[in-house]
């Protein structure tokens, strides 16, 4: 997990090992657009689901900090990159009470300026708004910091609903793309492709340093982490804002994916995404580095078929399928793999001394 | 909002109307966070499916005058009953499997419940916002402040089933061995209390007891199948504030918080009702948190 346990050779550090997981994740990335052309929103989608799931990781599987409320930074971004997007052009609060009547227009320059600009606000955005509130929830522990999380999500959902600048409840329609309907879903298909894989690198990075070991130290004991000089709060803090940033990135591709913003069911859609996002770690193990990549792919392609076969009944198969994640796999897909084939993980059994120890205690 | 204010202070009948309603309305609070308490004090389990109990409960009061015609006060027992058997299948299915797990674990899986019981009800009912016929008037007193006959009704109801479940858990065998486990499962287990048949019965025991407030929801409010989540996280709140054990606690921030809701919603709007549920949450919370590092200070 760390460059400091390179020496032990198993699947989570040793990279040849990952090698075929790699050529087969991006090796698919690159041709789906060629393979399933008519499917590139939902595999959009799933880019944005293993982001997901990775941002909720750094929190929840490597720091311990079971976050319920992390959809706020994707509605969050979502927020900025569209009050950017339309700010640079436009006033906004014109613009959003206009919404229905007058078509406002953008150039195609206009447009990719925007949503260069609003997606970079969007992530530096929601990646300062995480110190803000990690000063408030970083002193509640445990259930508490999941309720106090889940408490903000649902409040700022509401708020955005009250704030009739950004369009109140009735919500905020996106500058449109000003291509052909496929050459939109490609640009967006590369976009979340492109923002996953690069989290995924970042994050892998992160975690080889040692800010990585600090944040899993603080995970195994908290009180034992600060007396051996780890600043907690300041570390907490750190990963928090991190995955915001990356789910920054997230919110403002889904906003302009779907094209219109809406503040309880898009933006801030706390019992769906927001129990998603905990659901899909959980599902490939939590606090390794491919469990959540793993879990998002099987939780989507469950989630998927369902939506196809189970007309009306698909909340109902996921919220089980929750469930019984929770209950009864929270080793998850990697955890049951390490229990499977523990030797390639480098759970190695020392022969000679477990016979050392049988002579000692048969004399 | 100033305006509001103002109105407020010129109007102090105003200010009656919102307190009576406040405290009518925290009544029935009261009884769902009564009922998380009871669950969490014994069983350690974080209940996040109380407001979908309560959701649930309201439904089928709804569901059942709709189709037999009976008031929905008298269907309440039948209500309790039905929510009683629910609690008990929950707890066999789901709850049993996560009481030693860690708290993130009961959280999420109670969080799960409520999902899935949301969806259900859902496909059931539709999403439209249903609301029980009570049959009965609205009076105004002193020509100023006008009261709800149900509300009232709803009220005395809360005393009398809050006063059954005192006297049930200090009388009865049954309770005495909740209050046996919930101070050490371990010497209850010894004692031959059968833990885990009093784990089931306290699950039970709270989904009644939402059930109950369900009823009551469903005539002085309205339903709705995802408004579940608001009444959990005013349990929640009750309960952080009030601390477990503590009955008279939980009666007195279950009261305030429905006159705090009432107040809140008037002066800022309709639509930050749930904002000052939730604000309360966040409030309660670092004020907790406050008096902990004081706490930890004094060790230092």
């Amino acid at each position: 997990m760390s460059r400091f346990l390179k020496g032990v050779d198993s699947f989570e550090t040793n990279e040849r090992k990952q090698l075929p997981f790699y050529i087969g994740l991006v090796g698919f990335g690159l041709i789906a657009p060629f393979l399933f052309p008519n499917y590139l929103f939902q595999i959009a989608i799933l880019w944005i689901m293993i982001l997901f799931a990775q941002t909720w990781d750094t929190m929840g599987g490597q720091m311990g900090y079971n976050s319920l409320g992390n959809i706020f930074f994707f509605g969050a971004g979502m927020y900025i990159s569209a009050i950017v997007q339309v700010g640079l052009v436009y006033d906004v609060g014109v613009y959003t009470s206009a919404a229905g009547a007058g078509k406002a227009s953008f150039t195609p320059e206009q447009y990719y300026q925007g949503i260069i600009y609003g997606t970079l606000a969007a992530a530096f955005g929601s990646a300062l708004l995480a110190p803000i509130l990690g000063l408030i929830m970083f002193g509640l522990r445990a259930a508490y910091f999941a309720i106090g999380t889940l408490g903000i999500a649902l409040a700022a959902g509401e708020l955005f609903g009250a704030w009739q600048w950004v369009g109140g409840g009735g919500g905020i329609a996106m500058p449109v793309h000003p291509g052909t309907a496929d050459a939109r879903a490609e640009f967006f298909y590369w976009f979340s492709f492109g923002a996953a894989v690069i989290t995924f690198l970042a994050l892998k990075r992160l975690y080889q340093t040692r800010f990585g070991l600090a944040i899993n130290a603080i995970r195994d004991d908290e009180d034992k982490a600060e007396a051996l000089g780890v600043h907690t709060l300041r570390h907490k803090i750190v990963a928090w804002s991190v995955s915001a940033f990356f789910l920054g990135i997230s919110g403002a591709i889904f906003g302009n994916m779907t094209g219109f913003i809406e503040p309880l069911e898009v933006a801030f859609p706390t019992v769906t995404f927001g129990i998603f996002m905990v659901a899909m770690p959980l599902l490939g193990g939590k606090g390794t580095l491919w469990g959540p990549v793993m879990g998002a792919i099987v939780f989507h392609l469950v989630k998927e078929v369902t939506w196809t076969y189970l007309l009306g009944w698909q909340w109902v198969a996921l919220g089980m399928i929750i469930i019984i994640t929770v209950v009864f796999f929270q080793q998850g897909i990697m955890g049951w793999m390490k229990e499977k084939w523990p030797e390639k993980f480098g759970v190695v059994i020392d022969q000679t001394a477990t016979e050392a120890r049988n002579k000692g205690a048969a004399e | 909002m100033l305006g509001n204010l103002q109105l407020l202070i010129a109007a102090p009948a105003l200010n009656v109307q919102l307190l009576l309603d406040g405290i009518l309305i925290g009544a029935v609070f009261a009884l769902s966070a009564y009922g998380l308490a009871l669950v969490w004090g014994v069983m350690n389990v974080k209940n996040l499916a109380q407001g979908d109990f309560v959701i649930f409960g309201g439904y089928l009061a709804w569901w059942l005058q709709k189709t037999f015609g009976i008031h929905p006060i008298f269907m309440m027992p039948v209500v309790m009953a039905l929510l009683f058997i629910f609690g008990w299948i929950m707890y066999v299915l789901i709850i049993r499997w996560v009481i030693d797990r860690d708290l993130f674990t009961s959280l999420l899986a109670t969080f799960g419940i409520a999902f899935v019981l949301q969806q259900l009800l859902n496909l059931a009912f539709g999403p439209e916002i249903q609301t029980a016929n009570s049959g009965m008037q609205t009076r105004t007193l002193f020509s100023t402040v006008s009261v709800a006959e149900i509300k009232v009704v709803s009220f005395i109801l809360c005393c009398i089933l809050a006063a059954l479940i005192v006297a049930f858990m200090k009388r009865s065998r049954m309770g005495q061995a909740i209050r046996a486990t919930a101070q050490d499962p371990r010497a209850a287990r010894i004692m031959g209390i059968d833990t885990e048949r009093v784990y089931a019965f306290t699950y039970a025991l709270n989904a009644a007891i939402c059930g109950a407030a369900g009823v009551l929801i469903a005539m002085i409010w309205v339903i709705q199948p995802f408004y579940g989540i608001t009444h959990s996280i005013r349990s929640f709140v009750i309960v952080t504030a009030a601390g477990l054990g503590n009955l008279p606690g939980v009666i007195v921030s279950a009261l305030g918080l429905g006159v705090i809701e009432q107040f809140g919603g008037f002066v800022l709007g309709a639509e930050f009702q749930q904002v000052a549920v939730v604000g309360m949450l966040l409030i309660v919370l670092i004020w907790r948190q406050h008096q902990m590092r004081k706490l930890r200070q004094v060790v230092q």
